[in-house]
């Protein structure tokens, strides 16, 4: 569905993803583990087209073509989604406006009918409340004022409307109290349908248990250095990642 | 983000810029007396008007260009500017008014015949130095509304003219109310009688033509006790190298229990990004709460013009008055805006709110200048300001001027103050969902100006909306 070879980006002067390789299969849990600092979040914003990162070499190819080159909204109107390890907050945006352009772009740009507010509502009422989520997360600006846990949610909501092929998830873990780790993870599950593709970057087993992972890739050094099934979870929670060399 | 995408999001050609080739009636370029007594000949006016017009025009004499505002600009040769021009054989039906002026306020979205006339608004078209149009007054009349040019005023209501014209904004209140008070030539008179709400929107549309004429409209609106209305201005102009002046002047008056909704959305030509041409905005603005319990409310949406210096004010005398500013400026390309607003606390309990969106772009200059002034009968004055600016680009830049004075301590002011840009962050966020970079652009900025927007009344924030799309448009790309 997605393949990367031999990828090297940059952060400013820092080289941080150095030959990396990794395929990602449709219908898959891929699950990315690894240091701080070692080049996760970086993997997923080379994919998505941040500003931050400088792709030096290699290719991305998606749907057929290489996507290194592609503007970020390109990229995500062909399928590609990242939740943000920290969602940015915009002032005086209605998050339900935002919500109904972004998914309304999509459609138009798939040559489909756009939702009137009508229906757009009716589809927002029922995801909202299959994430515990208030209403009045609609009507407030677009993360602004949203606790940790709320703007995580949040992320997960746009996941649901927009129903992209590749979701890159970036610690979503991260800050949710139990309800709300159980509810994210049956967000994600709900998507599940054989044919879209997951890359779940976490530190900690605690949302694995919740998910069915097929793949755990090991990034450091910046590269994959070790890819295994869901067994090496244990071994890495136990040991950490000293132990993992170039193979 | 790019600055080069930036410029080109901000940098979006002039829509309105169209001139059209009729005969007109323009005097030559220059001022004296006798200019002043050609216009007031012109114009048919009772020998009141005209001395009031002399007397103006010797004090203006007597008076210098104020230099204070944060505006560079080259100075103003007033005697190359003609003050008159109005499209030839002046038209008493609307049959006789020259097709190509129906033609050109068609284009600016405003049909004048009667059977496209827009629904719910009446307009007065003002073209150059003339009114050539006012809808619905007959309409109106049966409401005792009186809604016609100020020249039609002066003729057929001396006795309000006489009473309120100046009244507010004093012959020499600055140099150019007074210029305004020598020469104007056309501009909108409103009387709304005791206890009527109006039943339509009033609306006047400015349209300067004619090349080197400035343009002094003055305008009058008097809301008598329990009455209400919503008045919208609009305006444009061709685009030129030159420069054009126009100095306006706008008085508001408010009886007991009233209310006057005043709402602007100005567009003038803007210039070039090396600021050559555009129109020269110099304005007063200002409106009494004369009565108990009355409100006037200001909000402008402010894109066009090269140079703005604008400062709609209230005068709260009467107790429990209430006085409102609502205000988004953009500059973009070389603009300068030095605008804001004076809220003059004297009645008991009376309260006013500030609400600044000032955005800067390109090599725009946004300033905010503010007084909030509280005498010592105002017993618990309460004021709200908020001015917020939004910097898009490294080569613009905003300022922000509050000044307060308050003779009374009670009161209670608050002021709150923010610079802001549109962070890269932001836009990527969007963009990863699939928005474009222009379209997220705009939804930051509409998100930005979202509290004043919501006071424009529906059609006009629909059309505040598009304008400011347009004026920004291709900041990115
Ligand atoms: N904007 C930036 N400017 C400079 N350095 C950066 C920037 N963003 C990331 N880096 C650096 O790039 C390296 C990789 O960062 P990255 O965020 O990809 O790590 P990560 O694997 O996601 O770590 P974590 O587990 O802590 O989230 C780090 O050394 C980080 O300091
Ligand atoms: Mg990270």
């Amino acid at each position: 569905m997605l393949t990367i070879k031999n990828l090297h980006a940059n952060i400013g002067d820092n080289k941080i993803l150095q030959g990396l390789d990794l395929t990602l299969e449709a219908g898959k849990v891929h699950v990315i583990m690894g240091p701080n600092g070692a080049g996760k979040s970086t993997l997923s914003k080379a994919i998505v087209g941040h500003y931050d990162v400088e792709v030096t070499e290699g290719s991305i190819d998606y749907k057929g073509k290489d996507i290194v080159k592609l503007p970020a909204e390109e990229r995500a109107l062909e399928g590609i989604f990242m939740s943000f390890q920290n969602p940015t907050e915009i002032p005086g945006v209605n998050n339900a406006y935002f919500l109904r352009t972004a998914l309304n772009a999509k459609l138009k740009h798939e040559g489909k009918e756009e939702l009137n507010a009508a229906e757009f509502l009716r589809v927002m009422r029922e995801k909202l409340s299959s994430l515990e989520m208030k209403t009045d997360m609609l009507s407030r600006s677009l993360n602004e004022g949203f606790s940790g846990g709320e703007k995580k949610r949040n992320e997960i909501l746009q996941m649901l409307i927009l129903k992209p092929d590749v979701i890159i998830l970036d610690e979503i873990d991260s800050g949710l109290d139990i309800d709300a780790l159980k509810a994210v993870a049956e967000g994600i599950n709900s998507m599940q349908d054989g044919k879209r593709t997951f890359l779940v970057i976490t530190h900690y087993r605690r949302l694995l248990d919740y998910l069915t992972p097929d793949y755990i890739h090991v990034l450091k050094n910046g590269k994959i250095l070790k890819t295994a099934g869901v067994e090496l979870v244990d071994k890495l929670e136990e040991e950490g990642y000293d132990w993992i060399k170039a193979e | 983000m790019e600055n080069n995408t930036l410029d080109k999001a901000v940098s979006a050609d002039y829509q309105l810029g169209f001139e059209v080739d009729i005969e007109t009636d323009t005097i030559e370029a220059g001022l004296d007396e006798e200019t002043i007594r050609f216009i007031s000949a012109k114009k048919e006016e009772p020998l009141w008007m005209l001395e009031i017009r002399l007397k103006a025009f010797k004090k203006w004499q007597k008076m210098s260009e104020p230099h204070w505002a944060h505006l560079n600009y080259e100075p103003i040769d007033y005697q190359s500017i003609s003050y008159f021009s109005a499209p030839k054989n002046a038209p008493d039906s609307l049959d006789e008014v020259d097709p190509k002026i129906l033609e050109a306020y068609k284009k600016l979205g405003i049909p004048l015949d009667e059977q496209k006339q827009l629904q719910g608004i009446a307009v007065d078209a003002v073209f150059d130095s003339v009114s050539v149009k006012t809808t619905y007054s007959e309409e109106l009349q049966k409401h005792g509304v009186i809604f016609c040019s100020i020249s039609e005023a002066i003729q057929d209501h001396p006795e309000l003219v006489k009473k309120y014209m100046f009244s507010v904004v004093p012959m020499t209140d600055n140099y150019f109310a007074a210029l305004n008070s020598a020469v104007f030539t056309d501009g909108t008179f409103v009387y709304i009688p005791k206890g009527v709400r109006c039943p339509m929107e009033l609306s006047t549309y400015f349209r300067i033509n004619a090349l080197n004429t400035g343009q002094f409209e003055r305008t009058l609106i008097i809301a008598d006790e329990g009455s209400y209305v919503s008045y919208n201005e609009g305006c444009s102009a061709p685009t030129r190298d030159e420069h054009q002046l126009h100095a306006a002047v706008v008085e508001l008056i408010t009886m007991k229990d009233a209310e006057i909704k005043y709402s602007t959305i100005q567009n003038w030509y803007p210039g070039d990004e090396d600021g050559k041409g555009g129109i020269y905005n110099f304005v007063t603005k200002r409106g009494l709460c004369k009565g108990d319990n009355s409100k006037i409310s200001w909000t402008q949406v402010e894109t066009g013009s090269a140079i703005t210096w604008k400062y709609p004010s209230c005068v709260l005398k009467g107790d429990n008055s209430v006085g409102e500013f609502y205000s988004v400026a953009v500059t973009t390309l070389a603009q300068q805006a030095d605008t804001g607003t004076k809220m003059i606390h004297l009645g008991k309990n009376t309260s006013s709110t500030i609400v600044s969106k000032g955005i800067s772009a390109m090599k725009g200059q946004n300033i905010y200048r503010g007084l909030v002034k509280v005498a010592k009968s105002a017993t618990n004055a309460r004021n709200h300001s908020e001015c917020d600016s939004l910097l898009i680009g490294d080569q613009c830049g905003a300022h922000t001027f509050p000044y307060l004075e308050s003779k009374d301590n009670q009161g209670q002011i608050e002021h709150e103050a923010s610079t802001s840009k549109i962070s890269d962050e932001q836009l990527f966020y969007l963009r990863q969902r699939g928005i474009s970079e222009e379209d997220a652009v705009s939804m930051i900025v509409h998100g930005f100006c979202k509290e004043v927007f919501s006071q424009l009344p529906m059609e006009y924030a629909v059309e505040a909306k598009a304008l400011l799309n347009l004026t920004l448009e291709g900041s990115v790309g």
